[in-house]
């Protein structure tokens, strides 16, 4: 039976079987959206000393399913004056680069899509063509409000695009590689030789960064309830304000796993390496996607706990914080780094 | 010095951090929630909600068509009519509560002098066509009857403060 199941493995082209693994993986992805949005409202409810929502299914465990029914049975209204096919097309360009970019995630050694030797320059690409899906869906709105917030999102991202790219430079250094999973295997070692340490704030404006790059509170004045009532997607409902949800989400996840591996080691396990021949819960303790997934959830946490947390910026202050206070961080450090790099310096301890 | 503790502090995140410890904490302290409808949140005696008519234990209702309630409503949301009735006494016709005028002040209650129109602890009141908004006499007697058990406990908590 496990001969005839391998053997029919096997008979399969491997391109269908990789279109299978895709289709898998962005069903899972999708999932794993619905219940962020979940874990956001619990976690927000949770840090204002409520509980967030309970009432359908079991402490509130069937909500994303509702909410994602009722958004599917509403009707998608398309304004007058509205460019018909951007404003369509809008919401699946936010989208599809979201999803993309999970191309070149790997979960653990060689567990990934696409084992490509750019993989961050891609990542870098993918991050910032969802910034097109923001702008035409302002555009295409045609409404003073969705202009406004495009307008906003354009020129934040691409203050923070440099910063971030900054940070992936000093990552990259350290690494000496652009691909992703040779950059967890540089960093291989114990909790110190992982990238937070020594790269301790091109860390910080990395998830700082990552935070205005996915518009999220503190820096979400592109959808700046109290100003521009919903920015960029005031005219979207349905499946279209949706897909803009998705996105976000997808996004929030996918910043996370990139810190987790760029700075927090992907799949390495903090425990030394002895710990992982312990009988039964070694395989919990030792390297695996688990730990990466782990990783994951914690930035994701973070992300919710910024929000909760964190009033509005006001718009000047965004722009100061992202040209005047970050990218000068990650240009100095990348100096430091290069000389400390170039006369092989501690705490260069590796490579 | 001033200024160096401030880029300090701003470098370090301080300020950040410290109102990230606090959401923190709250994170993880039990939840103030009360779950509506199992659930409710104690009441006040005094609690003004729904109005109602009284009527006397004899049956005889208790407003004597004096008018006071109506004159002193900062709404004008009372209505009265009254004549007299066969056996010589002022008694009212028409008694209209409009709910949407009212604004709960209980003014009614502590102008009358028979303690007839009070407010009761029903809160859970909806309408949903438009004229059921009035409470006409024979509605407020119903409430009346309904809850004259609660009315008279919560005037008699509330006798020695009046």
């Amino acid at each position: 039976m496990l001969e005839w199941a391998q053997n029919f493995m096997a008979a399969i082209p491997p391109v269908l079987l990789m279109t299978v693994y895709m289709f898998i993986f962005v069903l899972v992805l999708f999932g794993c959206v619905a219940y962020v949005t979940l874990a956001e409202r619990k976690v927000i409810g949770f840090m204002q000393v409520r509980i967030g929502p309970n009432r359908v299914g079991p402490r509130g465990f069937g909500q994303p399913i509702a909410d994602a029914l009722k958004l599917m049975f509403k009707e998608m209204i398309l304004p007058n004056d509205a460019d018909r096919f951007l404003f369509r097309l809008a919401p699946l360009l936010s989208m599809i680069p979201a999803l993309a970019a999970w191309a070149v995630i790997p979960f653990a050694d060689g567990w990934n899509f696409a084992d490509i030797n750019a993989g961050l320059l891609y990542l870098l690409a993918m991050t910032s063509l969802g910034i097109y899906g923001v702008i035409i869906a302002g555009w295409a709105s045609n409404s003073k409000y969705a202009l406004l917030g495009a307008l906003r999102s354009a020129a934040q991202i691409v203050s923070y695009e440099i910063a971030m790219g900054f940070a992936l430079v000093g990552v990259l250094m350290a690494s000496g590689s652009l691909n992703l999973g040779d950059i967890v295997e540089a960093q291989e070692g114990n909790v110190f030789t992982w990238n937070w340490l020594i790269l301790f704030p091109l860390f910080i404006t990395y998830l700082i960064a990552g935070v205005a790059e996915t518009n999220r509170a503190p820096f979400d004045v592109v959808e700046g309830e109290s100003e521009i009532v919903a920015g960029f997607h005031v005219e979207y409902s349905g499946m279209g304000f949706a897909l803009f949800f998705l996105a976000e989400y997808a996004n929030i996840i996918l910043i996370s796993a990139l810190t987790a591996l760029l700075f927090l080691g992907g799949w390495l396990s903090p425990f030394p390496e002895s710990w992982s021949s312990v009988p039964y819960l070694g395989v919990l303790l030792g390297h695996g996607p688990h730990m990466f997934i782990a990783k994951t959830c914690f930035f994701i946490f973070c992300f919710l706990w910024f929000r909760a947390t964190f009033p509005r910026y006001r718009y000047d202050q965004i722009m100061r914080l992202g040209w005047k206070v970050l990218l000068p961080i990650t240009l100095i450090w990348i100096f430091v780094e290069g000389v400390l790099l170039y006369f092989e310096l501690p705490p260069w301890w590796f490579d | 010095m001033k200024t160096l503790i401030n880029i300090i502090k701003s470098f370090t995140l301080f300020e950040l951090l410290k109102g990230m410890s606090l959401t923190g904490k709250r994170f993880a302290t039990k939840k103030f929630t009360v779950q509506y409808p199992e659930e409710k949140t104690p009441q006040s005696p005094r609690f003004r909600g729904l109005h109602a008519l009284r009527k006397y234990p004899n049956g005889e209702e208790r407003c004597i068509g004096c008018k006071l309630c109506e004159a002193v409503c900062p709404a004008l949301a009372i209505t009265i009519d009254s004549e007299e009735r066969e056996d010589g006494s002022r008694r009212t016709t028409r008694y209209d509560i409009d709910l949407f005028k009212c604004v709960y002040c209980g003014f009614c209650e502590e102008a009358c002098p028979v303690d007839a129109i009070v407010e009761t602890r029903v809160f859970e009141y909806a309408f949903f066509e438009r004229g059921q908004q009035i409470m006409t006499k024979d509605m407020l007697l119903e409430v009346g009857r309904k809850y004259e058990e609660e009315i008279a406990a919560d005037r008699q908590a509330d006798a020695p403060y009046r």
